[in-house]
């Protein structure tokens, strides 16, 4: 097979790793360290597409990419989104949690007597899943920015969102009440490639498993 | 597009989501794929029938209990409730089952037909899409499946996809691997449905929670992402040993025939495939065309299908997805252009 493989690689938190991780398979990395403006670079055997994370599995479902990497978080997010699934490459490890005001009963106590708590969230799908799935009812108000805020400020009881270390939470005085799920970075393929293009593809994954371990 | 349009011209008459007019220029190659399919289908004595677009819910879920994934339904004049019709495969079935009771199997029918269903609209895939394909009723594995994979094969030629290929699994290997392995039906689930979900990672680690000796655990790892040539299902068996020989030995016994009608090239065998509808029992299909990202088409064998309505036979068919077929010939010249083939 001649023309390179497309793969959709996320800037964003985990783009140094991604970098790192194309090197050791053989990737070269150079221009996409030094070159901030250009979205495609050509490759003998990939060529890396750079967009936002959450844009990955777009992208990829359209097959407009063959392959891409993003977070699990994402995909969670996006879970109807027809991709597969094809490696944990085990970096960018953090946790989707429910977290409220540090020390309070206040969103238990706001259940009780409302009927619902108010979850801000820039996961409104994982958010509203999760209280679901746990048979709790919960208004679901999607945000944007800094989700801390929304508790601080009143907006709402407590925030579904992703942490690394819990420094942030901590700083803004929140503590984690419930682990949603882990997340990493996942290796994830245009299902149509997956099949098409089946030998290209198995290579990569192979390298990345030698390597990434 | 030809410069702005005023906000008077756009109208403020909507068609429903997922809906949408064809004009003439689209309309033209969209006939002239549609009748290069249904004369492919009319060679191999497959004779074009018409049902209609609305069934009664209940005989569509005697077929399956989710009715197909018919999304829209209406009532009646007497309070009956209809469903447009997700798929032709059901409805075919109760035609062969009632109008055909007497027959002499097997019964071969092809057609072209809309069908429904509540999908989020994409490209070349809308709510209400066109099908074209072919159901053999009476024709037992693996002869009827090489029989409908050479039907679709020619079709693909027809339709000015020679480089599109058929994906071919069974629906049945991977519960069957798992009984074989003694994995209690609860146990296996959640790695049955994060197979079904192409979630390979979910299910490593789904399949390391069931207990199982290293090389079993192995064998359910490895087997979804084996895909490829006839050679797929020799490193099915060196990977899992007996374990796999009975679940795989209907894939391979169509694999032999496969090159005796010069198809097999056509074929990618696929042990990580599975269908979402619940009516498939033995081979599945899924189409691509190495310029869409989208499948353009699928089917399998449904042999307990017809029993459900009283007429026990084995049958199998396809169906392809004309819009999408087309959007992958206009893709295809694309590439053509662009020296990309």
């Amino acid at each position: 097979m001649s023309e390179p493989l497309r793969l959709a690689v996320s800037r964003g938190a985990l783009f140094g790793e991604t970098l790192d991780l194309l090197e050791r398979i053989g990737v070269d990395t150079a221009v996409l360290r030094s070159d901030s403006r250009s979205l495609m670079f050509p490759g003998g055997e990939v060529t890396v597409v750079t967009m936002r994370p959450g844009d990955v599995p777009t992208y990829v479902e359209a097959g407009a990419v063959d392959l891409g990497i993003t977070g699990k978080d994402v995909l969670m997010e996006q879970h109807e989104r027809v991709v597969y699934e094809l490696l944990d490459l085990g970096y960018g490890r953090c946790r989707m949690v429910v977290a409220t005001r540090a020390g309070s009963r206040f969103a238990d106590d706001l259940e009780r007597r409302l009927g619902a708590v108010r979850i801000a969230t820039k996961y409104p799908r994982v958010a509203a899943r999760w209280f679901e799935q746990s048979g709790r009812q919960a208004e679901v108000i999607e945000v944007k920015g800094s989700v801390e805020l929304a508790p601080l400020s009143g907006l709402a009881d407590g925030i579904v969102d992703l942490t690394a270390t819990g420094r942030t939470l901590e700083e803004n005085d929140l503590e984690v009440r419930e682990v949603i799920a882990e997340c990493t970075a996942r290796l994830v393929a245009n299902r149509v490639a997956h099949k098409m293009r089946h030998d290209a593809i198995d290579r990569i994954v192979k390298r990345i498993g030698n390597g990434a371990a | 597009m030809g410069g702005l349009r005023s906000q008077a011209s756009q109208g403020n008459y909507p068609i429903p989501a997922g809906t949408r007019d064809i004009l003439p220029e689209e309309m033209r190659e969209l006939r002239q794929l549609s009748s290069a399919l249904l004369e492919t289908f009319q060679r191999f004595g497959y004779g074009e029938v018409s049902t209609p677009t609305m069934e009664y819910e209940d005989v569509l879920v005697q077929g399956d209990e989710r009715a197909a994934g018919a999304s829209y339904r209406l009532f009646d004049e007497h309070g009956q409730v209809l469903a447009l019709r997700s798929d032709m495969t059901i409805p075919i079935a109760r035609l062969a089952a009632t109008r055909f009771a007497d027959a002499e199997p097997p019964l071969r029918f092809c057609y072209l037909s809309h069908a429904y269903r509540a999908v989020r609209p994409q490209r070349g895939q809308q709510r209400e899409f066109l099908q074209a394909g072919i159901e053999l009723i009476g024709a037992d594995a693996p002869d009827g499946t090489v029989e409908v994979l050479e039907v679709l094969t020619a079709a693909l030629d027809a339709g000015g996809l020679p480089r599109a290929r058929v994906g071919l699994g069974h629906a049945g290997m991977f519960t069957a691997l798992l009984q074989e392995m003694g994995v209690p039906p609860a146990d296996g689930r959640p790695v049955l449905e994060a197979l079904s979900r192409h979630d390979l990672v979910e299910l490593e680690q789904r399949v390391a929670a069931l207990g199982l000796d290293e090389r079993r655990r192995r064998t359910l790892a490895t087997l979804p992402q084996l895909r490829g040539g006839a050679e797929v299902i020799e490193r099915a068996i060196e990977v899992g040993g007996d374990d796999v020989r009975a679940p795989i030995s209907r894939l391979a016994e169509v694999s032999g025939r496969l090159g005796e009608r010069g198809i097999a090239e056509r074929v990618i065998f696929d042990l990580g495939l599975v269908r979402d509808l619940g009516y498939y029992t033995g081979a599945i299909f899924e189409v691509y065309d190495p310029a869409l990202g989208h499948v353009i088409g699928g089917g399998g064998r449904y042999d307990g299908l017809l029993a459900r309505f009283g007429h026990p036979l084995p049958a199998c068919g396809f169906a392809l997805y004309v819009e999408r077929m087309h959007v992958a010939q206009a893709e295809e010249d694309r590439a053509r252009a662009e020296g990309r083939t």
